[in-house]
């Protein structure tokens, strides 16, 4: 098969055949043969395609057209223009009924053309709170094969030659946490789901539990039957309610299905699972902390080792994983490693969700193959940058991530790529940032985040980020010293090197990104006082450009502190000790007479 | 009920002839995709005036059914529209207004409202 680059998917159900399917297929071959294809074209007849009103129908792979309504006398056509040629054929495809114009395909649009989905697999297409749907959908045959047929060596050996890699942000190989787990002594064993996501403006495990829960628990399940648990959790933060109710429902379904509780399948394997919401610090997201809050401990990371799969829930082996990697599961099962294997990059397989946020034209929800560009993922599948504006940086990972610029935009994403960046796949945040966003108030922001979140456990990262921050600060309000930028990257180090989990580990990422990409914008604002992108507050101020200004007086009247004067029809200007530098002068100015200077 | 692997197989089949609208029992099947973000801009509304447009035409052979978020949340609310034997049509950015004309010129009569749509088809699974 792989010799041909193309497949003729030529509908022989009863339906096209009384078409006179049959005698299209005949037409084809002998035209491919003409045109000399026939070591090129394959033609494959296929069962019903559910189409019958259309037939005889072909859909042509892979490019996924589709044409209708063929008949014997078009083949030489067809075939000449598309398969000799390379143009398809527009009046053979297939037209909605009394629709003039043609709408796309979800293939044709760039949202959806390069995405490839395995965790979102059932994304608007199951009613996530009917257990049938997801059941219809291919649902519980993972588990089916994993408890009844399968051993937990062999469960842990295909998870393990997936190649797949926790989804939460570290990339530890899955199947060797399992392995661990497994092999750590002890018959009292914990699973958790890991849905406590915390990073701002990142939504991918939220939507994965609220549109798919039942995939999560399917999951767990054959992992708890790899490990050797009977229980398990899934933390879930509790601002997130849909997510939680919606979990809780699938679980009381699968309960009442016999899909959790005892001698599941006639297995002899029991497994129960249970909810827990956490209070939404964003500590708890570490799996040692979250592990301390399940137990009813202060949310603070400890010491590892001794690692969760040798002593975790109550100093029993745990494994912990994320809703995504969870969720990816069930189709490595049904579909073998080797086939998650195939896709992705050497050391990354499988595909990414990632929620895409920020000053990009489609705010969403993307799974791609690890290994696709940052460029494709906001040119392409984001439809570039909102308003025409010019790229500046997407900042991946959340908080513990870095900023990558526009010259490595064809950075691939996979989780080696974008540490030699200095930034990190991390549990999928990106955030698309332009022109106007100050690199160093990107900085501070996210430190800002950090800083409180930190548990304040570790020294380094309790004080540390906010001396780091206080600086930030400072050169964001144009008090910025020599020596701050050198003061920043020792500081980043120290608490990158001296705390003891992942969040002081990466908080310092984004100063350190920034201040490698965009020294030019921190030494503007520390010898110059000056914000290049115009957004530090103290750093700018408004003008009325006089040949701009009509006197239309709408500035003057939306004001909100009377700070602008002026006569009607004569030029406005801008007291500059009243302005609050609030912008909307600027926003309804109709002739563009506002400027931002800096 | 405690479901043995078989029961699993059976309820499969079972939901995928109706997924397909192959049962014989609709005609048309309409999704409205509920994830926070849609419901956070407006889906709730959008499910009622589906519903209120069904509840008038007192149509028993259109499915109605919500899902979680279809990915493109800046567009959201989103609905799919799927007439039995056609592929599905998304419309995006809805109001009970377009909800209306959806519901009169593509579910009723499966005339797809272009204007209203992004695209049709679904999406590519690995």
């Amino acid at each position: 098969m792989a010799d041909f680059r193309t497949h003729l998917m030529l509908c022989a159900g009863t339906g096209c055949v009384s078409n006179k399917s049959l005698e299209v297929k005949e037409a084809l071959e002998l035209e491919i043969e003409k045109q000399n294809l026939q070591n090129e074209v394959e033609v494959v007849s296929t069962g019903c395609q559910g189409f019958c009103a259309q037939g005889p129908i072909i859909v042509v792979k892979p490019d996924n057209i589709f044409y209708q309504l063929l008949n014997v006398e078009d083949i030489p056509y067809l075939v000449e223009e598309h398969f000799l040629k390379g143009r398809q054929v527009e009046k053979f495809m297939y037209n909605p009924p009394d629709s003039k114009e043609k709408i796309p395909t979800l293939d044709e649009i760039g949202f959806f053309k390069k995405q490839q989905l395995i965790a979102l697999a059932n994304r608007g297409l199951i009613d996530p709170e009917k257990i049938d749907e997801y059941i219809g959908r291919g649902g519980y045959k993972a588990a089916i094969k994993a408890l009844t047929q399968m051993s937990s060596e062999e469960v842990i050996e295909e998870v393990l030659q997936s190649g797949l890699r926790g989804r939460g942000g570290a990339g530890f190989p899955t199947g060797l946490k399992w392995k661990f787990a497994a092999g750590s002594p002890g018959d009292e064993k914990y699973v958790i789901c890991n849905a406590d996501e915390g990073d701002p403006g990142a939504f991918m495990d939220r939507s994965i539990v609220e549109s798919d829960p039942h995939a999560v628990i399917e999951g767990m399940m054959i992992g708890a039957k790899a490990i050797g648990a009977a229980r398990g959790f899934v933390y879930v933060r509790d601002e997130y309610p849909l997510a939680v109710e919606r979990m809780i429902k699938a679980i009381k379904d699968a309960r009442e299905y016999g899909l959790l509780g005892e001698d599941i399948f006639d297995s002899g394997f029991d497994f129960d699972l249970k909810v827990n919401r956490g209070a939404g610090a964003f500590i708890c997201g570490e799996e040692t902390s979250l592990i301390a809050s399940l137990e009813g401990n202060m949310p603070e990371p400890r010491v590892r080792p001794p690692f969760p799969a040798v002593s975790g829930y109550n100093g029993k082996p745990t494994n912990i994983n994320n809703v995504e990697s969870w969720a990816t599961i069930r189709h490595i099962i049904n579909n073998g490693a080797e086939w998650f294997s195939s896709i992705g990059t050497e050391k990354s397989k499988g595909t990414k969700v990632f929620s895409l946020v920020g000053k990009v034209n489609n705010t969403g929800l993307v799974e791609v193959p690890m290994g696709v560009s940052v460029r494709e993922i906001i040119e392409d599948i984001g439809g570039g940058v909102l308003n025409g504006k010019k790229f500046k940086a997407v900042q991946t990972g959340g908080p513990s991530g870095g900023c990558i610029p526009e010259s490595l935009m064809d950075t691939p994403v996979d989780y080696e790529s974008l540490a030699k960046v200095g930034s990190i796949v991390g549990s999928g945040g990106m955030i698309v940032m332009d022109e106007d966003n100050c690199m160093v108030e990107v900085a501070r922001y996210f430190l800002a985040f950090t800083q409180q979140e930190s548990c304040g456990k570790c020294p380094p990262c309790r004080e540390g980020t906010r001396h780091m921050m206080n600086i930030l600060t400072d050169i964001t309000k144009g008090k910025g010293k020599p020596g701050d930028i050198d003061m920043l990257l020792e500081m980043a180090m120290l608490v990158k090197d001296t705390s003891l989990c992942a969040l002081g580990q990466t908080a310092p990422n984004p100063i350190l990104t920034t201040i490698k990409y965009f020294r030019d914008e921190y030494e503007a604002h520390i010898n110059e006082k000056r914000c290049p992108a115009k957004e530090c507050k103290e750093l700018i101020h408004f003008d009325i450009l006089e040949e701009k200004c009509t006197g239309c007086t709408v500035c003057a009247r939306n004001c909100p502190v009377t700070a602008i004067t002026g006569e009607r029809k004569a030029l406005h200007v801008i007291d500059q000790d009243t302005c609050v530098k609030c912008g909307i002068c600027k926003n309804v100015c109709k002739f563009d007479a506002v400027r931002i200077e800096s | 009920m405690k479901l043995k692997p078989e029961d699993i197989n059976r309820i499969a089949e079972k939901m995928h002839a109706a997924a397909n609208l192959r049962d014989g029992s609709g005609i048309a099947r309409i999704v409205v995709h509920m994830g926070t973000c849609g419901i956070a801009s407006g889906s709730r509304n959008i499910m009622k005036a589906f519903m209120d447009e069904l509840n008038k035409s007192g149509r028993k052979d259109i499915l109605f059914t919500t899902s979680g978020c279809a990915g493109l949340c800046s567009h959201e609310p989103m609905a799919t529209i799927e007439r039995k034997d056609e592929t599905p049509v998304k419309y995006i950015e809805l109001t009970p207004e377009k909800v209306h004309e959806i519901f009169e010129k593509h579910v009723l009569n499966g005339k797809i409202v272009t204007e209203y749509a992004l695209g049709k088809g679904s999406e590519r699974m690995a």
